[in-house]
């Protein structure tokens, strides 16, 4: 499975498999505990279909396609 | 080891208590608590982006308790962050390191939040643990087992609800015991490829640089992506990349991603030292925050909602006020007919009094309850969590013209005042991107352009409109300065600053009923501010600008106005003294012979010619420029000139009236009426636009220089002008 961040549907969880490259902003959601292996869900996708929130360790966090780009999935 | 607080003991200086955690978790909360001060809280993060000093009342003396701005981490990179680690590593000149930290962690998220305390260990300093918002944990069904907790970290926790009353003895309690006997949180023990590389990038450091840095400080330079603590250190660039890539290299044969390394080490440890501490009762319920998010940030009509909440603001501004304002119009009339025959006998103290300190000043608190209706929604929306929403919403029209997403939280404070606004892109971390929405944030239609709109709008579109269009206008104001803001701040972006794009990660906040309290005291803030300003700032400019209104007021004005009225009107000066109508229209000429001879008539006829194609007349340009210094100013200001100008009758002393009889003394449109809807419309447009706050100007001063605060003023005041002009020009096109 292929699966980024970005493409998960809506409602969905899946497990943090790695990050394509540890940018500044890759270290932000490590420290926020979006760390390989932690379940994620999508919760929503705004009206102009960027940003999006995610769910993970009851912590909802909202951040934009570049960024959930870069942040590659496994089925949980 | 010589113990912090008996070393502070000797020197009798009060113990330093500093207050640190991730954003939005009750740090103030809990300040304003202990401390009785009243610093901003709000729940969204990223309230407090400064350092706070509050006394810090214990059963065995005072320590000082600093509130500090929420943080995930010690990486810092924005400015706000950059503050925490500064206090915490006796970085700020006058402040030793803090003798107790009090960390606080959310009791809902306990894992994540140790993440903080557990780099804090590195510093060495004693510290003591609060699981705050409990109440919530609780709702939530958590059991968190608090001594457990204490005895894996080996330091005191306690459980802390900040928003109760009752919490505060517990905590002084556990505080001034911590105090006593420090305990410290036991640091990561790092494999040894992390150990080794921060001896390797200690060798390679110059000389007595090593020395004077923690090891939590070395982690910095070892980990982070963007440190910002490099900035801080006197190492040459090249030499510092060379010796972290060496010491990276080391982490990376130990096996760890250099980059990923700190946060999957430290959770692991962390998950390990809590393993068992905290358990759920049954499945996490749906949260409430999640089932109102499925209807206010909908898909579908999510941008709608938002649309309409702004529309209700607006609309309940313009309408809820209404009979609070006739109240205090009512108010200043009263006074002002009771106090002027008492004066009758010293007609320039007359003047003074009732048309400067009464009508100038009075004019201006009409709008108070305006503001504090504002300030009513902008604290609900604060308070309640909808504010980070907003922010979710609205990202997409921000991010195109490469705006960091958060920039939308300074950027709806300056709707209250550009002041904090400007104050809050401390959180943006990238300095360009920061720069970028201080530049923009004073565009934003705050609280003081809203007595202007208010003015115009009922005076001249609400009549011939009703008040639906009027709160459409009213909107239309408030949104004009943003949709102008987006495509200027594209081109600074992309010529001035050559700004990256910018990132947005944002937390979303829990909704809760918001405190009554809390949004009472934010407005009572707003409205003491607002009379303070009444009585200061206003009053005092109110006071220069009539007696540059009144002055010189030679006597050889009465009497050649005399001389021309009667010779216009072919009457001697007995038959126009005995006629009534004739001697009102006498004494209203020369009172407006006299405010146009003045000195501030006079420059205001000279630089009106600027004004000419927006259609001010002088008044109106009298009321521009007596504004630089404060926008609000136009209010008193016309105020005085209208009543100066005898225009205003004796039945009527509401200055809408007296805008609405205003005409041209002289000039292609004389006896026409000043304030057509396209001059209405120009003025709104310059007082939206227009750079009129010196508190503005020097808060951009502070934070970015004054070279920006130059460059801010000079655009703005240009798109200002352009703006009416436009207006004006436009509007008597279409007709
Ligand atoms: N239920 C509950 N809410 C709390 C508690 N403590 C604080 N809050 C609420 O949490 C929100 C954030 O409070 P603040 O004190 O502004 O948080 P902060 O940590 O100072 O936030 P930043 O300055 O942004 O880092 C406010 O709406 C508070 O009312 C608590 O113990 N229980
Ligand atoms: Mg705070």
């Amino acid at each position: 499975m292929d699966a980024t961040l970005s493409t998960l549907p809506i409602g969905q969880a899946a497990r943090v498999k790695a990050y394509d490259q540890c940018t500044a902003t890759d270290q932000r959601l490590m420290v926020m505990g979006l760390i390989p292996g932690v379940q994620v869900r999508k919760v929503r996708v705004a009206p102009l279909g960027d940003p999006i929130a995610i769910e993970f360790d009851g912590r909802c966090v909202s951040l934009r396609r570049t960024e959930a780009n870069g942040v590659r999935l496994e089925s949980a | 080891m010589a113990d912090s607080v008996a070393s502070t003991k000797a020197s009798l200086a009060p113990a330093q208590v500093a207050l640190v955690g991730n954003p939005n978790i009750g740090k103030t909360t809990l300040f304003n608590l202990l401390t009785g001060l009243r610093q901003r809280v709000g729940n969204y993060p990223g309230v407090t982006v400064s350092r706070k000093v509050g006394v810090l009342p214990l059963p065995n003396g005072q320590a000082e308790l600093i509130d500090l701005p929420g943080t995930y981490s010690l990486a810092a990179t924005s400015l706000d962050e950059r503050i925490v680690v500064d206090v915490l590593s006796g970085q700020v000149p006058g402040l030793r390191k803090p003798d107790l930290v009090v960390c606080m962690i959310d009791a809902t998220n306990v894992v994540r939040n140790l993440f903080l305390a557990s780099q804090i260990a590195e510093l060495g300093i004693p510290m003591i643990g609060l699981l705050n918002q409990w109440d919530t944990a609780q709702k939530q069904g958590l059991q968190i087992d608090t001594g457990l907790l204490e005895q894996r970290l080996g330091v005191p926790v306690l459980p802390c609800v900040a928003t109760k009353k009752s919490s505060a003895s517990a905590v002084t309690e556990a505080l001034s015991k911590a105090l006593e006997s420090p305990t410290r949180l036991k640091p990561i023990d790092w494999p040894e490829a992390v150990t080794e590389a921060t001896i390797t990038l200690r060798a390679s450091m110059p000389k007595g640089m090593s020395d004077s840095l923690s090891d939590a400080e070395v982690h910095r330079l070892l980990f982070d992506a963007n440190s910002a603590l490099a900035e801080r250190l006197d190492w040459e660039d090249v030499a510092r990349r060379s010796a972290v890539k060496n010491a990276r290299d080391r982490v990376q044969s130990g096996g760890f991603n250099p980059m990923a390394a700190e946060p999957l080490l430290q959770y692991e440890h962390l998950n390990k030292l809590t393993e068992g501490v905290v358990n759920r009762a049954g499945e996490l319920p749906l949260q409430h925050s999640e089932s109102i998010d499925r209807l206010l940030v909908h898909r579908g009509w999510g941008l709608a909602i938002f649309a309409a909440i702004m529309y209700v603001v607006f609309l309940s501004v313009y309408t809820w006020a209404g009979p609070l304002m006739d109240l205090i119009e009512w108010g200043k009339g009263s006074l002002q007919s009771w106090i002027s025959p008492m004066l009758s006998s010293t007609p320039m103290l007359q003047s003074l009094v009732v048309d400067a300190a009464i009508e100038g000043v009075g004019a201006f608190l009409v709008f108070l309850p305006q503001i504090l209706v504002l300030f009513f929604f902008i604290a609900l929306l604060e308070d309640t969590g909808y504010m980070a929403r907003a922010a979710f919403l609205m990202d997409k029209m921000f991010s195109w013209c490469g705006l960091n997403g958060k920039s939308f939280v300074p950027l709806l404070s300056s709707y209250a005042c550009a002041v904090p606004g400007i104050m809050a892109t401390r959180t943006i971390e990238d300095p360009k991107a920061r720069l970028a929405t201080i530049l923009i944030a004073p565009l934003m239609s705050c609280s003081a352009r809203l007595p202007v709109y208010v003015l115009l709008i009922g005076a001249f579109i609400e009549p011939q409109h009703g008040p639906f269009v009027a709160s459409l206008t009213l909107f239309a104001m408030h949104f004009l300065g943003l949709a102008i803001a987006l495509p200027l701040v594209w081109l600074f972006n992309k010529f001035l600053l050559k700004t990256r794009p910018q990132p947005f990660v944002l937390e979303m906040p829990r909704y809760h009923v918001p405190k009554f309290a809390d949004i009472a005291w934010r407005m009572w803030e707003s409205g003491v501010e607002f009379v303070k300003r009444a009585g200061t700032v206003i009053f005092a400019i109110t006071i220069i600008v009539w007696a540059l209104l009144y002055f010189p007021r030679p006597s050889a004005v009465e009497e050649a106005t005399t001389q021309q009225f009667i010779a216009t009107q072919g009457l001697t000066l007995e038959q126009a003294q005995a006629d009534e109508a004739q001697a009102a229209a006498l004494s209203q000429a020369i009172d407006s012979a006299y405010l146009e001879q003045s000195w501030m008539g006079s420059m205001g006829r000279t630089v009106q010619p600027i004004f000419e194609s927006a259609g001010f007349d002088w008044r109106i340009t009298v009321g521009v420029l007596a504004s630089f210094p404060a926008r609000e100013v136009i209010i008193s200001t016309l105020g005085v000139i209208y009543s100066l100008g005898g225009d205003v009758d004796e039945e009527s002393h509401s200055l809408q009236d007296a805008l609405k009889g205003s005409t041209w003394h002289e000039g292609p449109r004389i006896g026409q009426a000043v304030f057509t809807i396209p001059v209405v419309m120009g003025i709104m447009v310059f007082f939206a636009l227009c750079s009129q706050c010196g508190a503005t100007l020097a808060i951009i001063k502070k934070e970015a220089g004054t070279r920006w605060a130059v460059f801010s003023f000079v655009y703005m005041t240009a798109l200002a002008w352009l703006g009416a002009v436009l207006c004006f020009q436009i509007g008597n096109l279409l007709g």
